[in-house]
């Protein structure tokens, strides 16, 4: 029988009564008929539907739009709480971006005997087209997602950067948007800090990294793989909402010396280009031959300064699961301070001794793939069969280098409605970052993700989870 | 010596090509020991879209086809003055770290003919002395011919075809090297070959990074070491990273390439 962790509850933490954050909320649950709040959740349900918030999961043929679960009891995070989180972000983006642009010129950190070269030379993300690259504004990565997980009142973790794509962003903004719709007497009441101003912000960061080929107001466009990729709904949402063009690779081309969109007034160049296209696929010419999501070409004009690729061509190098084991000296490299937001302890399987470690204790680990994402390709071990930790031994034995392996974490609750009432549910927590010369912006709140499973650790969408909508409260 | 270069690349299509870019590394750089005097690069059917310096340092041009263009060419004209360095060419610059040198690509990687060649090297002797038998191994296992069946062949293939040309020669020698622990990378450049002006072709050999030398070039094709009659135009991890001419282009039209190049003494 193994051990019932005690876990943090974030409304009630590890009693009964209602934490500061949500006694506000928690006098207006409590005058709530649950029925009524059943009802909203159908309604909720209702308005994604006709919205078109859909998330394509892989892996489930009968499903290939699925809407996300959307569960209305809001998680809730002070003010103070806030601002340390958002602090340990900045500090570890400004670290991140100075890192990329360190190992695509001297490697000074690895010189300095910081890091191993190993885990820049044996690593994919690498992109040796990228070495002496120095993107517009010095920023490589531009758009930021931390994921965030919490143990306890001021405990935070890091639990993956993901610095190349990161997406997610338009749930945080409907989330919101259903929530001011269905509860709008909640919003007089509690004072939250908006989200609505995301895609404003997103156009101003993105045009504060335009090219010095760009005159006048930059013209910006989300590049998609098209209507089939799982996050197509967020392209087009995005660049709905930011006024910038939705192109595929066949919109653009190489004309006079920049990227251009074709128009019924013909060629109009693109200043930024958000892509949505991994860096595999984003020009034939430079990079995968066969691809035919990309642009040809538009490597050479990035090189010689004609347009910006937001984020930058080979910034998974900085979110790579082994590299992430490296995060707290990175972040002390170059910032000259103490990581403010904690690291999660990770073994790395390519070391002989923490695999020893790792093959010793499957059962209390979480074992990852160092380049995998999304929950996919996972073990978590407390949760696992005798049968698939069997399996999954064989295969970090056949390839140690590829596994990663950290505890289990005791992951916050928050609660969320169910028929019999509230019931804890984990969650974790992605925030938006957004990075510009002059100032780094992260929005208030970001995407609550919560494993809807009782008791289950995995929060991910494609693996079952559902989203929440994220307040952080006024001073 | 002032070797006077002209290489015009003339490509012919049987359709008119709708769009394509050519990325060209076709522009030798002054460095010690090579002064580009003068050096243009002019496109009949397209027209330069770009220039920038990859990883490498090579100065790559991308070229745009004129739409529904049925012909393009791009001449490149220019003199260059060369000392003979017996091969030196020093110590890395820029930002390339070593070890991507030790890196094997598709078209250099060691499979088991190629590790046989390397347990036949000679592990006594200096730096020097062992690629340079290294080099001459080669030449005996894969005898200099143009009767190829394909281009773009991978080094192990060359092996197993057992005569190559230059480009070829440079994939094995890196392989090789690559496996006996030196960095190395392959060199697209011009060879004058002293007894004519016209030459068959545009050249390639190969570097190996060696202790307090810094890159040695190896002509493996002709048993020796770059001279002054070596223009170095181009380097990479291989033939596609130092290509002079590399393309895409939409549409079903068939290609027919040509090349003249006249490389002389001035």
């Amino acid at each position: 029988m193994a051990k019932k962790p005690t876990y943090f509850d974030e409304m009630f933490g590890h009693g009964t009564d209602a934490r500061a954050p949500y006694a506000d909320y928690c006098d207006w649950f409590l005058n709530e008929d649950t029925r009524r709040l059943l009802a909203k959740s159908e309604e909720a349900e209702a308005l994604f539907r006709l919205i078109g918030v859909t998330f394509n999961v892989y892996g489930d043929p009968d499903a290939t739009e699925r809407l996300i679960p959307f569960d209305l009891v809001p998680r809730i995070i002070a003010a103070r709480e806030w601002a340390k989180v958002a602090k340990g972000i900045e500090q570890r983006v400004r670290a991140i971006n100075a890192f990329l642009h360190d190992i695509y010129h001297r490697q000074e950190i690895v010189r300095a005997g910081r890091l191993p070269a190993e885990m820049i030379a044996r690593n994919d993300a690498f992109l040796p087209e990228m070495i002496g690259v120095t993107p517009p504004g010095d920023i490589y990565t531009h758009i930021v997602g931390t994921d965030l997980v919490r143990t306890g009142d001021d405990e935070f973790f890091v639990l993956e950067d993901n610095a190349r794509t990161p997406s997610g962003v338009s749930y945080m903004l409907e989330n919101r948007e259903t929530m001011l719709h269905m509860f709008p007497e909640l919003f007089s009441k509690i004072k939250v800090q908006s989200v609505n101003q995301y895609p404003r912000s997103l156009r101003k960061s993105l045009s504060g990294c335009a090219p010095d080929a760009c005159s006048g107001r930059p013209t910006l466009a989300v590049l998609t793989p098209g209507i089939h990729n799982s996050a197509y709904y967020e392209h087009a949402f995005l660049a709905d909402q930011m006024s910038a063009e939705l192109v595929e690779g066949h919109d653009l081309r190489v004309v006079d010396g920049r990227v251009a969109m074709r128009t019924t007034r013909g060629y109009k160049p693109i200043d930024v280009l958000y892509r949505r296209v991994d860096d595999e696929y984003l020009d034939p010419l430079n990079f995968n031959p066969d691809s035919m999501l990309g642009v040809p070409g538009i490597m050479d004009v990035y090189r010689a300064g004609g347009i910006t690729i937001a984020n930058a061509p080979g910034t998974g190098i900085a979110d790579d699961k082994a590299i992430y084991s490296y995060m707290p000296d990175i972040v002390e490299f170059y910032t000259g301070e103490k990581a403010i937001l904690k690291n999660v302890p990770t073994h790395r399987c390519s070391e002989p001794e923490a695999l020893k470690y790792v093959l010793d204790n499957l059962a209390d680990l979480v074992v990852k793939e160092v380049h995998g994402s999304g929950g996919y390709g996972m073990l978590v071990g407390p949760a696992a069969s005798k049968k698939e930790i069997a399996d999954f031994r064989t295969k970090l034995e056949a390839t140690p280098d590829n596994y990663i392996a950290q505890p289990t974490l005791a992951l916050s609750t928050v609660p969320i409605l169910t028929d019999a009432g509230l019931a804890p549910r984990h969650v974790d927590l992605r925030p938006f970052v957004l990075v510009s010369p002059d100032r780094i912006d992260i929005t208030p709140g970001g995407l609550t993700r919560v494993a809807l499973t009782e008791g289950s650790l995995v929060v991910n969408s494609s693996q079952g989870g559902g989203t929440k909508d994220t307040w952080i409260l006024e001073e | 010596m002032r070797l006077k270069v002209l290489h015009k690349t003339h490509y012919t299509y049987d359709a008119p090509v709708p769009y394509g870019l050519q990325q060209v590394r076709l522009r030798p750089k002054s460095r010690p020991g090579q002064l580009v005097e003068d050096w243009q690069i002019d496109v009949v059917g397209g027209q330069v879209e770009v220039s920038f310096e990859d990883e490498h340092a090579n100065s790559v041009d991308l070229v745009s086809f004129a739409p529904g263009q049925t012909e393009i060419e791009i001449t490149c004209s220019g003199t260059v003055d060369v000392e003979d360095n017996s091969g030196i060419v020093g110590h890395q610059g820029g930002y390339v770290p070593l070890w991507l040198f030790r890196r094997s690509t598709a078209l250099t990687k060691a499979g088991p003919r190629i590790r046989a060649l390397v347990n036949d090297a000679p592990t006594e002797g200096s730096d020097l002395d062992r690629l340079h038998a290294l080099s001459a191994q080669i030449l005996a296992a894969v005898p200099y011919s143009t009767d190829q069946a394909a281009s773009d062949l991978s080094a192990e293939d060359v092996m197993d075809a057992a005569h190559g040309v230059c480009q070829d020669h440079a994939h094995v020698f890196i392989t090789a090297a690559r496996a006996l622990g030196y960095p190395a990378r392959y060199v697209s450049g011009y060879l004058m070959m002293d007894d004519r002006v016209d030459q068959d072709a545009s050249h390639a050999w190969a570097e190996a990074h060696v202790e307090n030398l810094g890159w040695v070039g190896f002509d493996i094709s002709n048993g020796i070491s770059p001279d002054a009659r070596y223009v170095r135009v181009a380097t990479g991890l291989d033939y596609r990273d130092a290509a002079p001419i590399s393309g895409l282009r939409y549409g079903n039209a068939g290609e027919d390439m040509s090349v003249t190049l006249q490389v002389q003494q001035q």
